[in-house]
């Protein structure tokens, strides 16, 4: 996805960025399905809409639902104008899957302004953006799920270093963000103290359940289809046919978290089901895509096609470890279940 | 409408069918009480239009119907029974108003192979695509020779009685419409199953001890547990979407997409299933085999997975590059109800 502050820009000006966020922020009233539609339109056409999408998909609905009214007014409206960018805080060098052993701290001073020292990692567009919402221990003496807070830190605050991170691809889209004595103001604080992990946990199921969990691949899928030809063989056609099928349950997986987000409910499980098949469909469309790509005509298409594959092959880790592991999302799935 | 025959069914499979019942009609046994019972809630005509007899109930409300007919094995063929009644329906034929009902493509003088409880039926609607008409006929007299799937399910060979038929009518709908309305209903049926063995995996993984502590405690079992339950997530979503896109005949694109995804959930399903419940899942006592058995045979009815995905290949192939995205997303789009 690519980063065009001016793009985001203009799509605010069509009314499509803070869809669902109140107007009397900036926004628009709209449904999550209105949302979802645009999302996925934006998404399959390959826009250049990574500048607003996190602060459009989690960190708007995170500050509407539990910032305070002062935090609600400063930075709605700039995010449904296209203006304001934020990444997120999460992982850290040492807390990766283990989310809960955080350490990045923020201590409360004595004139109720917080002082923030650690470092997080692999924060996207970190560089690019203007703000971050932190998962932070904000008591010292807590230990994994209890004593964490959510922040939001201004990155242009004095004491923040960012350090961007070269990918196997040689792309430097994320990010080591360190923070040595920043100075937040005390109204920094989003939500309730203590009551990080669960705003965190609900956070991850907007960022888990969209249509960018299973639509990573969907170029190198066109390119297939067209590469094949308008008569393929019987094999070419049960791989295509294949992707398209799942690709329909995907989207039919996804509406119904939709619903779900939209009537209040927190659908974390089904969320995780969502991402954890849909990275997996997305792996699994280079893995077709290389079964089939010495059966292509030689075309220009064909040409294309295997652009597109080194492409998205130099990508496709990344889908199963971004917004938390395979691993960790079975974990979650198989606890739903009522096994621990 | 829903909510009130997701209840009724649910309660009455709970409390008529069981492992013994199974494995009573594995070996030939058919319950009236249990047909006469789904009967009596008008199940079987639900689909029929109100003027013809029926409820006028829609395949979105019909949906929990059949896939709760999928995750308790029910030994009955109501599936099969409310498409056949459905597309009488359709034709403007007043559906019978009691009996099995099961439906097939093909003429009146050829033998009918594979028909899904031909032994039980007592009418038959025969699809013959060559003259565009639908017909009833009346299955007494008829020539059946029993075989089943691998499930031990009826799959009879039949060959009707001459002067079987009743009534028939001109039918517009696609010529594959048989196969399509037999997908539709084996990828409910297979989400159900799916559900049912994640549910009695799951349980079972916290009951099963060894190295001292319940099985479910290992992270190797917990991650497959979870791809059960994608899989079973995956197939329920799709045979949802393609029941709530179906009007008089299926949709073909959701329904190919459905029974696509549907056929391979059932086979990595079943595989997870066994595998967790080791060596006694794999014995005739225990009752796992009643659910895994039947996906692998509702896997291939109807068309295999990936016969469903060569089809839908062909028309994506067809689209192009331009076309994927319209053809995709036209799958899960709104239709007006008839």
């Amino acid at each position: 996805m690519g980063f065009d502050p001016e793009f985001s820009r203009a799509l605010a000006r069509q009314g499509w960025v803070g869809l669902t966020l109140p107007k009397q922020y900036g926004g628009h009233d709209a449904t999550s399905f209105e949302r979802f539609v645009v999302s996925e339109e934006l998404l399959a056409a390959g826009a250049p809409v990574s500048a607003h999408w996190i602060a459009d998909r989690q960190s708007a609905p995170l500050i509407l639902r539990h910032g305070a009214e002062s935090q609600k007014q400063r930075y709605l409206p700039a995010i449904a104008a296209g203006e304001m960018y934020f990444c997120i805080g999460m992982s850290e060098p040492d807390s990766g899957s283990d989310l809960a052993s955080v350490r990045t701290r923020a201590d409360r001073q004595s004139d109720g302004r917080w002082r923030l020292n650690g470092r997080k990692v692999w924060t996207t567009n970190a560089d690019r953006c203007h703000a971050m919402i932190a998962l932070v221990r904000t008591d010292p003496a807590s230990e994994r799920h209890a004593g964490l807070s959510q922040v939001i830190v201004d990155l242009d605050l004095p004491g923040v270093t960012i350090r961007p991170i070269r990918d196997i691809s040689g792309h430097e889209h994320f990010n080591e963000v360190t923070f040595d004595d920043v100075i937040l103001e005390a109204d920094a604080l989003v939500g309730t103290a203590g009551e990080g992990w669960a705003q965190a946990t609900s956070e991850l199921a907007f960022e888990r359940s969209g249509p960018e969990r299973f639509l990573s691949a969907l170029t190198l899928f066109r390119c297939l289809t067209e590469a094949v030809g308008r008569s393929p063989d019987a094999r070419q056609a049960v791989e295509i046919g294949r992707l398209g099928a799942w690709l329909v349950a995907l989207r039919a997986m996804s509406i119904s978290v939709t619903g779900q987000l939209a009537g209040g409910q927190d659908p974390v499980w089904a969320a995780s089901c969502v991402k954890d098949l849909g990275t997996g469909y997305e792996q699994d469309t280079v893995e077709t895509a290389i079964r089939l790509i010495d059966s292509l005509p030689e075309t220009d298409q064909a040409r294309t096609t295997r652009r597109v594959l080194a492409v998205t092959q130099g990508m496709a880790p990344s889908f199963s470890l971004r917004g938390g592991t395979r691993e960790i999302l079975r974990g979650i799935l198989a606890r739903g279940l009522g096994v621990r | 409408m829903r909510a009130m025959f997701q209840e009724s069914v649910e309660r009455l499979f709970a409390d008529a069918v069981d492992a013994e019942t199974l494995r009573l009609a594995e070996t030939g046994a058919w319950s009236d009480s249990l047909w006469a019972q789904m009967e009596a809630l008008g199940l079987p005509l639900a689909a029929v239009s109100e003027d013809l007899g029926g409820i006028g109930a829609s395949w979105t409300d019909l949906f929990p119907v059949i896939r709760a007919c999928g995750s308790s094995a029910v030994p009955a063929p109501l599936p099969e029974t409310l498409v056949a009644n459905a597309l009488l329906s359709a034709c403007g034929i007043a559906p019978p108003e009691s009996g099995v009902t099961v439906f097939a493509a093909g003429d009146a003088v050829s033998v009918l192979r594979g028909l899904p409880w031909g032994r039980q039926a007592r009418w038959l609607v025969l699809h013959d695509t060559t003259r565009g008409r639908l017909g009833l006929h009346d299955m007494t007299g008829a020539a059946v020779e029993h075989d089943v799937n691998v499930a031990g399910e009826p799959r009879d060979a039949v060959i009707l009685a001459s002067g079987s038929l009743v009534s028939d009518a001109a039918f517009d709908g696609p010529p594959d419409t048989v196969r399509l309305s037999g997908a539709l209903i084996r990828s409910a049926q297979i989400a159900g199953a799916l559900g049912r063995l994640t549910e009695m995996s799951a349980q079972y993984a916290n009951e099963r001890i060894q190295f001292g502590r319940p099985i479910g405690k290992f992270q190797a079992v917990q991650q497959q547990l979870a791809l059960l339950a994608t899989q079973a997530a995956a197939a329920g979503a799709v045979a949802e979407a393609a029941f709530m896109q179906a009007r008089r005949t299926p949709h073909f694109a959701t329904t190919a997409s459905a029974k696509a995804v549907a056929g391979e959930a059932a086979g990595r399903g079943a595989a997870i299933a066994h595998a967790v419940h080791g060596a006694l899942g794999f014995t005739h006592e225990h009752s796992l085999h009643f659910l895994t058995r039947r996906l692998w045979a509702w896997r291939t009815e109807y068309g295999s997975d990936a016969r469903w995905s060569e089809r839908l290949g062909r028309l994506i192939a067809d689209a192009g590059e331009d076309g994927l995205w319209p053809f995709i997303t036209e799958t899960l789009k709104e239709r007006p109800q008839p």
